[in-house]
């Protein structure tokens, strides 16, 4: 391991550090705008020069491995020169336009000036002007500002695994572009905003709207998808302005998906924000106080069994154990968390969910995806499978009908019935599984919603037991779609017959009244004439036929428990309050329970959560990879051949709050709006 | 003088045909197998031993080059790249030797890529030199009909084949790090060093990057013996190395001559002299557009050597001699190298990118005078801060005109300001 002298201080690093990695190890801060941890070494910008003693001209520190007996100076005057040189040139093309800068205050380039520039103009011919390019409809661009710092070139070739941008033109002339100026074909593309050092790129539905000093930072947890990516919700006011990653090495690293980023302002649009009663067939807004009144008249008579619940992709664990428990007081246990059908078995916790982990991926050589696309499904998952793909030799197999998941996959068709040819050893596949070392089988919920899923769950379960055990090693991983779900089948709250046998039982009469926590991805038609009480924040597919609705809390709106797709419990922190008068879910149905005189046995949500922790052990154990247990789960059967159908249709529309969201629709547009189904009159 | 017998490039004018028996005839393809047979410690050993420097303008020993190469395949193959894309200003020497000698350079390619483990040479030429492409085409296909080249080249058991790859038109691409990336299709964009192309190069493979003169003079260097070469020219400086005089000279043209000749000696004896006679000599660029200019006065006994161009504060570069008379507006001379250096600049990194541009606007200013004195100060701070800061050379190629300008001839740039100053105040 080489040693090194920092500024008169001794540091020993492991090989291949780098110069300005070994300077931050000694607390040497080194300034720089091209380098970046995540990608690759540019060594463009000039900013991060050092003096090393016995070379002739300073060295680029990002790009210089650490060698052994380097004396590194970063305080000489020939250093403080090199700054303030390439500071200079930095800023003598650069608008003098902070003050309309969305980046103002959060700008690399103005820190960095201050910190290191020499504090005076001594250019006097005429600024540089570009063109700014067209990138869609959530980046916005004022190329002028651009230092060329390559950052989202790299960003896009490497991490988003899309070639859409790069340079045109030289010297001063050149220029950042998508080069057909159109929206960059990736669900990551936000995060270019981020890695620019400057206000080149910047977020457009963001543009202009606030100050980066004016907002409130709060850390929460996104629901978009089942991955849990950290984030950082920044409101002013009652209003959320925008939304950010947090660094979490073993989750989403530093990158959001688009959806998490810019669904924000459907926070803002169709929200329920009163309760209401239908009267004559006409949702009326009534106080709480009628609205539960509601609901206990049309209780009266109601026998458990004809009382059921579902419950929808984003709710927190809180809620849906409140909920349980309300269920149960009236008699009923019938409450489901399996929205889309899913064979997924709550038996065995091993048997739901990514027992090796989101950032176990990159230690994997093999992965074979069932019936997933996680470039759709889990696309901060999706940048890590392809990191692994790329610097850690992992080779990937498809089962399924996921495109372009941005890295080399072989594709193995996508019929399910394959996988009894891979159970059995008689495929390609199975060996791959076999010689790995570190071998991975995703099952994506599409593979399990089918009539057979419980057949394919079965299935994989003795694929992952046969090939994918090693010591300290389970290669069974589930991917999830749904936020709620890890959390809805730690509840247990599966039922038999799933979704449909509810839905059948309302249709045919059987089930008189139905709750609906935020469940709006289940087809309501067949409650038209069934009892329906919603509870959630959207007027969308759950209202259609509610019969009372009680307004609820958003994901940044209330301190909720999420599982994520690891089975990592972690909570949001309330960012805003819910709009009038929506309330946190679960003291809905406390409020409810009082009402009904079965009162719940918890007035606090730490009351709640200790009464949680009694179903679910380690449910108060935060942000903690869990081993799981292992066991046997799903049903032997037939798996019908013929393809899985996929999880996701649209990307951008996967729940309420996205459907409410204009952002999500531009973005829908911009990559030519959504296939309508052909009438018939329209040729 | 050079005397005829240690010439090495002996069609240098197209007197005779450049085809293969020609060039046998000459002296090509001589003995090739023996030489190669002789081993690749001993060809390095005796190309260390004969002092060449690299003839492409940063004069670095070539054997030592070529020794930086890995002894031992590490299941990469090695690669040799002959940089062909002559574009820096005032030189034309390589686009001579390709165009009627090009079997010293594919005789060169074989013997130096033998001697580096190498699988392939690639021919890096300047897109716009179309027929010395054509011409090497045409020789490589020679000698692969003579069986020099391809499977068991020479007799020798060692399989190698030459390529030829037409460059676009970007001098930026004669830098031997952008010359990869463009060879690999990219863009051409110097990389950083390290790593080292000897260590990952072309495709990710040991490559060595060397100049078309460096080349072509291997073989007849190996002939000889390299007591012969070293006894050329003066210590560290040694062989002969062909010079390009042009400019304001009776006759421009590509001479070889040993190195450390006179530049006056150079002038007078091959280029007829300076137009208008010595004393009508303002300045010269000795070593292509890059390295700085200097003054009559230091013009009358500075040797043509990289040692004792570096001791007057400029470089022997690629030996393209630039020759200015009286009649030169030398700051419009050196402000129109600044727009090159501008134009050709990568944009990659950021001193280059901003600076050459600001340093040329600058110098445009000065050539009318429209300046303030305290500008000139200003703009050799600008050039320091570019020279040293950047990737690649092009960085200092830019600064040191500049630099070379200021040094020789600021009163001259001062005096054109005052006059401006006058005169407006005049208006």
């Amino acid at each position: 391991m080489p040693t090194l002298t920092i500024d008169g201080t001794e540091v020993t690093v492991e090989p291949g550090t780098t110069v300005l990695q070994a300077c931050e190890e000694v607390g040497v801060e080194v300034p720089r705008f091209c380098y970046h941890e995540r990608l690759s070494i540019a060594g463009n910008c000039r900013m991060c020069l050092v003096d090393m003693e016995k070379a002739p001209k300073p060295i680029a520190s990002c790009a210089m491995p650490a060698g052994d007996g380097m004396v590194i100076h970063t305080n000489t005057e020939r250093v403080k020169k090199a700054r303030e040189g390439v500071m200079e040139f930095l800023l003598i093309n650069h608008p003098l336009d902070c003050p309309i800068c969305d980046q103002g205050g959060e700008c690399d380039l103005q820190d960095q000036a201050m910190a290191f520039g020499r504090g005076k103009n001594r250019f006097d011919e005429n600024k540089r002007a570009v063109d700014d390019k067209e990138m869609g409809p959530l980046i916005s661009t004022t190329m002028t500002r651009c230092i060329h710092c390559m950052r989202c070139v790299r960003f896009s070739e490497e991490v988003a695994g899309v070639p859409d941008m790069g340079a045109l033109y030289r010297g001063e002339n050149m220029q950042i572009t998508t080069y057909l100026e159109k929206t960059l074909d990736s669900e990551m593309s936000g995060n270019v905003v981020d890695l620019c050092p400057v206000g080149a790129l910047t977020s457009k539905p963001y543009a202009f709207t606030a100050r980066s000093w004016e907002l409130k930072h709060t850390e929460s947890i996104d629901v978009m998808d089942a991955v849990g990516s950290n984030i950082r919700v920044d409101t002013r006011g009652a209003a959320v302005m925008r939304i950010l990653p947090r660094l979490h090495e073993d989750i989403n690293e530093e990158w959001i998906s688009d959806k998490t980023r810019y669904v924000f302002d459907g926070l803002k649009a169709r929200r329920l924000d009163t309760p209401y009663v239908r009267k004559s067939k006409k949702l009326t807004a009534a106080s709480w106080g009628d609205a539960f009144k509601a609901v206990k008249s049309k209780l009266k008579g109601v026998k458990g069994d004809q009382i059921a619940a579902i419950v929808g992709d984003q709710a927190d664990m809180e809620s849906m154990a409140a909920l349980k428990d309300l269920l149960a007081s009236l008699g009923s246990t019938r409450i489901e968390c399996r929205q889309d059908g899913s064979a997924a078995d709550a038996s065995v916790r091993g048997g739901y969910i990514m027992n090796g982990g989101i950032a176990g991926v990159e230690d994997a050589d093999y992965l074979l995806i069932v019936g997933a696309n996680p470039r759709l499904e889990a696309p901060t998952l999706n940048t890590r499978i392809r990191k692994a793909v790329r610097h850690f030799g992992l080779k990937v197999g498809n089962i399924g009908n996921a495109e372009d998941l941005t890295y080399r996959v072989d594709e193995f068709g996508d019929d399910a019935s394959i996988l009894t040819a891979v159970l059995s050893g008689d495929h390609e596949a199975a060996q791959k599984l076999k010689a790995a070392q570190n071998p991975i089988i995703m099952v994506g919920q599409a593979a399990l919603s089918g009539d057979d899923g419980a057949a394919i769950l079965k299935a994989t379960r003795d694929i992952a037991d046969k090939y994918c055990m090693r010591e300290n090693w389970n290669g069974f991983n589930m991917l999830h779609n749904a936020a709620a779900r890890v959390g809805g089948l730690d509840l247990g709250l599966t039922t038999e017959g799933g979704v449909d046998s509810i839905l059948d039982d309302a249709e045919a009469g059987k089930t008189k009244v139905v709750f609906l926590l935020g469940a709006d991805e289940v087809n309501t038609a067949a409650l038209k004439d069934t009892t329906v009480v919603y509870i959630g924040t959207h007027g969308d597919e759950g209202v259609k036929h509610a019969d009372i609705i009680l307004p609820a809390a958003a994901y940044t709106e209330k301190f909720g428990t999420y599982a994520n797709t690891e089975g990592r419990f972690q909570r949001t922190i309330k960012a805003t309050f819910a709009p009038g008068e929506a309330r946190e879910d679960w003291t809905i149905f406390r409020a409810l329970s009082d009402v009904l005189g079965n009162t719940l046995p918890y007035d606090t949500l730490d009351q709640l959560r200790a009464r949680i922790e009694k179903d679910v052990p380690g449910f108060n154990d935060l942000d903690v990879l869990p081993a799981a247990e292992w066991g046997d789960f799903g049903k032997k059967g037939d798996i019908s051949s013929g393809g899985i159908a996929p999880a996701i249709e649209n990307f951008y529309h996967t729940n309420p709050i996205a459907r409410a969201s204009q952002i999500m629709a531009d973005c829908i547009d911009a990559r030519g709006g959504l296939v309508e189904e052909a009438t018939g009159t329209n040729g | 003088m050079l005397a005829d017998k240690d010439r090495i490039f002996t069609n240098l004018y197209g007197h005779q045909s450049p085809g293969i028996d020609a060039a046998m005839k000459r002296g090509d393809w001589d003995g090739t197998k023996a030489l190669i047979e002789k081993g690749r410690d001993w060809i390095i050993g005796e190309m260390k031993e004969s002092g060449l420097r690299g003839r492409g303008g940063a004069g670095f020993p070539t054997g030592l080059k070529w020794s930086f190469m890995p002894k031992e395949s590490d299941g990469r193959p090695s690669y040799l790249v002959v940089n062909a894309d002559e574009g820096e200003p005032g030189t034309c020497k390589d686009r001579d030797l390709m165009r009627h000698d090009p079997h010293k350079l594919i005789e060169g390619c074989l013997i130096a890529g033998y001697a580096m483990n190498a699988v392939a040479a690639y021919i890096y030429i300047r897109g716009e030199f179309y027929h010395e492409a054509e011409a090497l085409e045409r020789a490589i296909e020679e000698a692969y009909e003579k069986g020099f080249l391809g499977k068991n080249a020479c007799g020798t058991g060692y399989d190698y084949d030459v390529y030829v790859h037409k460059g676009a038109g970007a001098y930026i691409c004669g830098e031997e790090t952008a010359l990869i990336e463009s060879l690999e299709g990219k863009k051409g964009q110097p990389r950083l060093k390290p790593p080292f192309p000897a260590n990952v190069g072309v495709w990710g493979c040991p490559t060595t990057v060397n100049n078309v003169e460096s080349i072509a003079v291997a073989p007849t260097i190996l002939r000889r013996g390299a007591a012969w070469f070293s006894g050329l020219g003066r210590p560290n400086n040694t062989g002969t190395k062909v010079f390009c005089i042009s400019g304001h000279v009776n006759n421009p043209c590509n001479v070889e001559e040993e190195m450390g000749i006179p530049l006056r000696e150079l002038i007078e004896t091959h280029a007829g002299g300076v137009r208008g006679g010595w004393d009508n000599l303002l300045a010269v660029i000795p070593g292509g557009s890059s390295v700085p200019v200097l003054p009559k006065q230091i013009c009358d006994d500075v040797l043509m050597d990289f040692d004792s161009l570096r001791d007057v504060q400029s470089g022997l570069g690629t030996a393209a001699v630039i020759v200015m008379d009286k009649s030169t507006d030398i700051v419009k001379a050196i402000a129109r190298l600044s727009e090159f250096y501008k134009h050709e600049s990568c944009g990659q990194c950021t001193p280059c990118r901003e600076g050459t541009g600001w340093m040329w606007r600058v110098m445009e200013r000065l050539v009318t005078g429209e300046a303030d004195k305290s500008e000139i100060d200003m703009l050799l701070e600008v050039t320091k801060q570019v020279e040293g800061h950047t990737i690649c050379a092009l960085g200092d190629a830019a600064a040191w005109p500049i630099q070379g300008l200021m040094r020789h001839f600021r009163p001259e740039v001062e005096a054109r300001i005052d006059a401006y100053h006058t005169k407006k105040a005049a208006e």
